[in-house]
């Protein structure tokens, strides 16, 4: 059953991909989702047996590479861990097939689309079932490489093409590093099999090495390689310049990889090795540091955005932070909580936007929206809520994971743990801002669109809202019911024992009352707020931006990142290799190489030539002169 | 002594070429091109027999055939350990799909080009089995001679600067090592490679000895900085030329690192390690900034080529099993991948009669399985898993890792580099609108371009996800390089005690 799961959406990906021709649209729609659909049913039915039965297994399907003593296998590793990944990605990807029915329905090329799809899900279960490093790896570049595809889907326009490139390359980096922490594994532990490595790393707890001139403790350099990896590919600070470019792919294709699921995949590795991070707390606090930078950087971008899927993908960005702050802080469990409600209601916004975009005819700047909500009912409201989860707000399940994550935060009891706790606070609240200036500029206000007239909205077919209902049930629900399994309350203590490894227990303190109200009662105070200022008095955010010019360009302009490294990589790459190729290769190697060497010979065959003019005398004369050299010679010895 | 199974291997293709040379010749080229078709598939086809016959465990030679050629002094021997089948198949594999290209390449003198690859087939065979040095050295020296004629007959309008260019280079390393083999006969009366292995080379000749080899191989790899006559050589070679270059030529010198460098001088192999790795760094990481600066396509995959063999020297002289394992199974990757990129940019120059990449673009509209299947080789190329050009890479990293952490961190680097300029390649020319009006007559695959690009796809993709034939074969005589290897080593660190 486990491998029917993996290899619907390959067979899927096979046959929609090769024969999508033969078989026609419809058919090729009906396959792949039908398969995906098969898959999610069985992981579900699968997470169902793990929470209820205490079901794992490790499967192994064949070897892959066995060379010395590296020894690895395909596999299928089933536990809580890759339960849970089971069902976020089988669920939102079946989803997100049905609604790509909808909204590709006038695309040229649906067949390749379904078939990117399936095989993007397939990669993804290969890398949430791994049950070693490079299985894990292989899945990573494998998701990596089906986003490539979909960013690039409509392979005419020259900016998808880019953002796709950018995406793969800005990856690469990140792989670099995961790549690297692999090798280390290898090399401390002498195997990349997880249970092997997570079995030993007690002892290897304090070994030192040299890396680079520096004396390191090897786990907290293994740690922070892998860490590299993760950043790259849910992008955290620093290696995040991919993510806002990935929006250029289809919406659905944003719903799916750049906010459920494959932007997850950081996280998941983090949470799949806290074996080795708990030994680790240098590299722990370095994550909840760069988780919670990421967190405050993306959410303040997002505040100026006008395009509504940027928006929507700073918001990942910003999640995607408190996920990581919440591994920093050793609740690992919590992380995968908020990974599972995120899920939910950011594929539900990414989506309710995609129905918004759909009906204004791929107009994406929220300036050229508004006052559209009575046109619009059920996009609205499934919006909205998607929102209200996203935001926090009390009872829906985005406030039950994040509220926790700050409560952890909280609860560490060191001064990161205070930081953290204080920026989350305030990310949220800023959350809240950007979510609610998008839900006002987009549905209220004024229609601001000259190019359509707005009699021409229109509702989105069926096929698009009911995924999107689903996802709004999710969204409500999934916090309240599944808060106990994942923080393993009441009956559920052990649930995730043997998938997420504790140093010391998870501590079962509260923190104060201010706290825990705090950031419910500021999120439900910035929706008047927000309100206020972006519907009721604009001239207030106007004068704002006015007066603080230099401010508002920064976060427009995303704090210059793109910029800089376009002139840090990708100019001086291009520099050093006209340079070297022009200057080196051709002025130097090939210059005193091949081309001196064989203009010495013609230069000296040349002159050698001339010694043969022809003539008697010349000849006649050197004889002489020879002659008489070789007389003297003598007659001085 | 059996059925000779390498000799015929060996001698075949010459057979065919000889009765394609002296057959009559008809004014229609197809009797050669069947009769070149069908020697070839037969060698390959014995060829797998002979993996089958193939006795995996075993570290030492096997298949061995003796011969005495000059009376006392040297004798033809040849024979295969678990390092040289797996090149002898690429060759014998490679070497038929060439042909069926070359039916819509070469337009003029067809017979003789045909009589070319198969004469250089038998070359690249006997190089890959001798078991002797001189042999060696003619097989290897002899084995250029097709390859100059290709390209300086069939080749481009600069062809006879390359042709030098090419010659040149190889030859002057090649002079060095024959001395060096007429010294190591001189030393030690024999230049049987078997017997080599077991009374060693006296440790205070091996550097020079081993730079003189050096010298020759570091040419045909090529390393930094004797790299420049590769992208010459490839831009005029005609196509199936340009594909036995990088698919078999190349390997030549990684497998001469292996048999000979580390077999036989292995205290100057130590030695030397530096200087490898910092060639190979540079080659690594310095042409590929090259390669994503060309203009001009089968120059970037050749500069990709001198970064990918880069990778296969470092990995050779790690002395770890996943560094020489993964550097015999990056250059047959690479032999694949490689060939499929030539084949790629060959069905597309033949059709525009250009090889600038700005002259194309949008040409997945019009040619959307030209697309699929150049997407895949692009995708080995940067070495994505699931494709050999991962396991390869993985290995040689991951061997590297293991002796010099510095070394693999910057030849990682190279990965990066590597999908940049792939990927920006397959962007600038299949991606986008149609710019050029020449594109739109472009026509999709012919069937016969169909069956060899998949042909090679399938076999890239399936050692991706399944390398064990591959890596079992060659890791008991690995193992036993390794295991003589560190042997000398150690009685060399004794005696200096």
């Amino acid at each position: 059953m486990e491998k029917l799961i993996i290899f619907l959406p390959l067979l899927a990906a096979i046959i929609s991909g090769f024969f999508g021709g033969i078989i026609g649209n419809k058919a090729s729609q009906i396959i792949t989702s039908l398969f995906v659909s098969l898959s999610a049913l069985l992981s579900i039915y699968i997470f169902y047996n793990v929470i209820i039965n205490g079901y794992a297994d490790n499967i192994i399907i064949t070897k892959w590479i066995t060379s010395g003593l590296l020894d690895v296998n395909w596999s299928i590793k089933i536990d809580q861990l890759s339960s849970v990944m089971l069902v976020v990605v089988t669920l939102v990807s079946a989803i997100v097939h049905v609604y790509s029915i909808g909204y590709m329905s006038h695309d040229p090329h649906q067949p390749r689309f379904m078939s990117y799809l399936s095989l993007f899900t397939f990669a993804m279960l290969v890398l949430v079932t791994s049950d070693n490093f490079l299985q894990l790896f292989f899945g990573w570049e494998g998701v990596g490489l089906c986003s490539y595809f979909l960013i690039g889907f409509w392979f005419k326009k020259p900016t998808a093409n880019a953002a796709a490139i950018k995406a793969f390359i800005v990856n690469r980096v990140g792989d670099f590093g995961f790549a690297l922490g692999i090798f280390l594994v290898f090399y401390i532990f002498g195997s990349v099999n997880y249970e092997e490595v997570f079995n030993q790393v007690a002892l290897f707890k304090d070994n030192n090495l040299n890396f680079l001139g520096l004396e390191l403790n090897a786990i907290n350099l293994i740690c922070f390689l892998l860490f590299i990896g993760a950043m790259g590919k849910s992008a955290q600070i620093f290696l995040h310049t991919w993510l806002p470019d990935a929006m250029e792919g289809p919406t659905p294709v944003s719903a799916l990889i750049h906010a459920a699921t494959m932007v997850t995949a950081g996280v998941f590795l983090v949470v799949r090795c806290s074996p080795i991070y708990e030994y680790s707390p240098v590299v722990l606090n370095f994550i909840t540091v760069i988780g919670m930078s990421t967190a405050l950087f993306a959410a303040t971008v997002a505040l100026v955005q006008n395009d509504i899927k940027k928006i929507i993908a700073y918001s990942t960005c910003s999640q995607l932070g408190y996920m990581f702050f919440a591994t920093g802080v050793g609740a690992y469990n919590v992380a995968m909580f908020h990974l599972f409600t995120h899920a939910f209601f950011k594929a539900l916004l990414f989506l309710g936007a995609g129905s918004v975009i759909h009906s204004f005819h791929d107009e994406q700047d929220i300036n050229k929206m508004g006052g559209v909500y009575k046109h619009l009912p059920y996009t609205y409201v499934l919006m909205m809520i998607g929102t209200l989860a996203l935001t926090g707000f009390p009872f829906l399940s985005g406030f039950y994971s994040k509220d926790l994550i700050i409560e952890f935060a909280y609860l560490k009891n060191n001064t990161v743990g205070y930081y953290a706790c204080g920026i989350g606070i305030f990310t949220a609240v800023l959350t809240s801002i950007y979510s609610w200036r998008l839900m006002f500029k987009t549905f209220h206000g004024e229609y601001n669109n000259k190019s359509q007239p707005i009699s021409s909205m229109h509702e989105s077919p069926m096929m698009m809202l009911v995924p999107l209902v689903i996802l709004a049930i999710g969204s409500v629900l999934v916090g309240f019911f599944f808060k106990d399994l994942f923080m393993g309350y009441g009956s559920f203590s052990n649930f995730w024992e043997g998938s997420i490894f504790f140093l010391q227990p998870l501590t079962t303190d509260h923190p104060p009352g201010y706290i825990l109200y705090l950031t419910p009662i500021l999120v439900t105070i910035s929706i008047p707020f927000s309100f206020y200022i972006f519907l009721k008095n604009k001239s207030f955010i106007e004068g704002l931006t006015n007066s603080n010019k230099p401010i508002y360009l920064f976060l427009k302009n995303k704090w210059y990142f793109d910029e800089l490294y376009e002139v840090l990589f990708v100019k001086s790459s291009k520099f050093l290799g006209k340079y070297f190729w022009k200057k080196i290769d051709g002025l130097v190697i090939d210059r005193f190489g091949p081309d001196g060497l064989s203009n010495l010979f013609k230069y000296f065959s040349i002159k050698a030539s001339k010694f043969q003019s022809g003539f008697i005398y010349q000849y006649a004369f050197v004889m002489l002169i020879g002659f008489s050299i070789i007389l003297t010679i003598i007659i001085v010895n | 002594m059996n059925f000779p199974i390498l000799s015929s291997l060996i001698i075949l293709p010459t057979i065919g070429a000889l009765f394609i040379l002296f057959g009559r010749s008809s004014s229609k080229y197809n009797a050669a091109k069947y009769i070149s078709l069908f020697v070839s598939l037969a060698n390959f086809i014995l060829s797998l027999y002979l993996w089958y016959l193939f006795d995996k465990a075993n570290s030492g030679f096997q298949f061995v055939e003796e011969r005495i050629w000059l009376e006392g002094f040297i004798n033809y021997k040849v024979g295969i350990d678990g390092i040289s089948i797996l090149f002898i198949i690429l060759t014998t594999f490679i070497t038929p799909l060439c042909i069926i290209s070359v039916n819509s390449t070469i337009k003029n003198r067809l017979k003789d080009f045909l009589v070319a690859i198969l004469f250089m087939e038998t070359m690249m065979i006997g190089v890959f089995c001798s078991l002797d040095l001189v042999i060696f050295y003619l097989f290897f020296e002899a084995g250029l001679i097709p390859m100059f004629l290709i390209i300086g007959i069939w080749g481009g309008e600069r062809r006879v600067y390359s042709a030098f260019k090419f010659f040149l280079y190889t030859l002057l390393g090649s002079v060095l090592m024959l001395i060096a083999i007429i010294t190591i006969y001189w030393m030690t009366g024999t230049t049987d490679v078997i017997e080599l292995y077991q009374i060693g080379i006296d440790a205070k000749y091996q550097d020079l000895l081993w730079l003189a080899f050096f010298s020759s191989f570091a040419v045909k790899t090529p390393m930094w900085p004797v790299h420049t006559w590769l992208p010459d050589a490839h831009v005029e070679a005609p196509t199936a030329g340009s594909v036995l270059l990088a698919a078999i030529l190349l390997k030549m010198a990684g497998y001469g690192f292996i048999r000979f460098s580390v077999g036989l001088f292995p205290v100057a192999s130590e030695y030397f390690v530096p200087l490898v790795f910092g060639l190979s760094l540079i080659a690594i990481v310095y042409t590929s900034l090259v390669a994503l600066m060309q203009e001009d396509m089968k120059k970037l995959i050749a500069y990709s080529s001198v970064a990918h063999m880069g990778f296969v020297t470092m990995g050779i002289f790690t002395m770890t099993p996943q560094g020489i394992e993964g550097s015999i199974f990056q250059m047959i990757s690479h032999g694949i991948i490689s060939a499929a990129l030539f084949l790629c940019v060959g069905v597309v120059y033949e059709r525009m009669h250009t090889r600038e990449i700005n002259k194309y673009g949008g040409i997945v509209s019009v040619m959307p399985r030209y697309a699929v299947v150049f997407m895949i080789f692009t995708l080995g190329s940067l070495g994505l898993p699931g494709t050999t050009g991962f396991i390869g890479e993985f290995l040689i990293l991951l061997g590297t890792f293991k002796v010099n952490f510095l070394v693999a961190t910057i030849a990682s680097l190279g990965v990066i580099l590597g999908a940049a300029y792939m990927l920006w390649l397959y962007k600038r020319v299949v991606f986008g609108e149609i710019k050029n009006t020449e594109v739109n007559k472009l026509v999709d695959l012919k069937r016969s371009e169909m069956i060899i690009l998949s042909v090679l796809a399938f076999v890239s993709i399936l050692f991706g996800f399944y390398p064990d034939p591959l890596l079992s074969t060659t890791s008991a005589s690995v193992q036993g390089l390794i295991d003589l290897f560190n042997i000398n080593i150690n009685i060399s660190t004794a005696s200096n005690l």
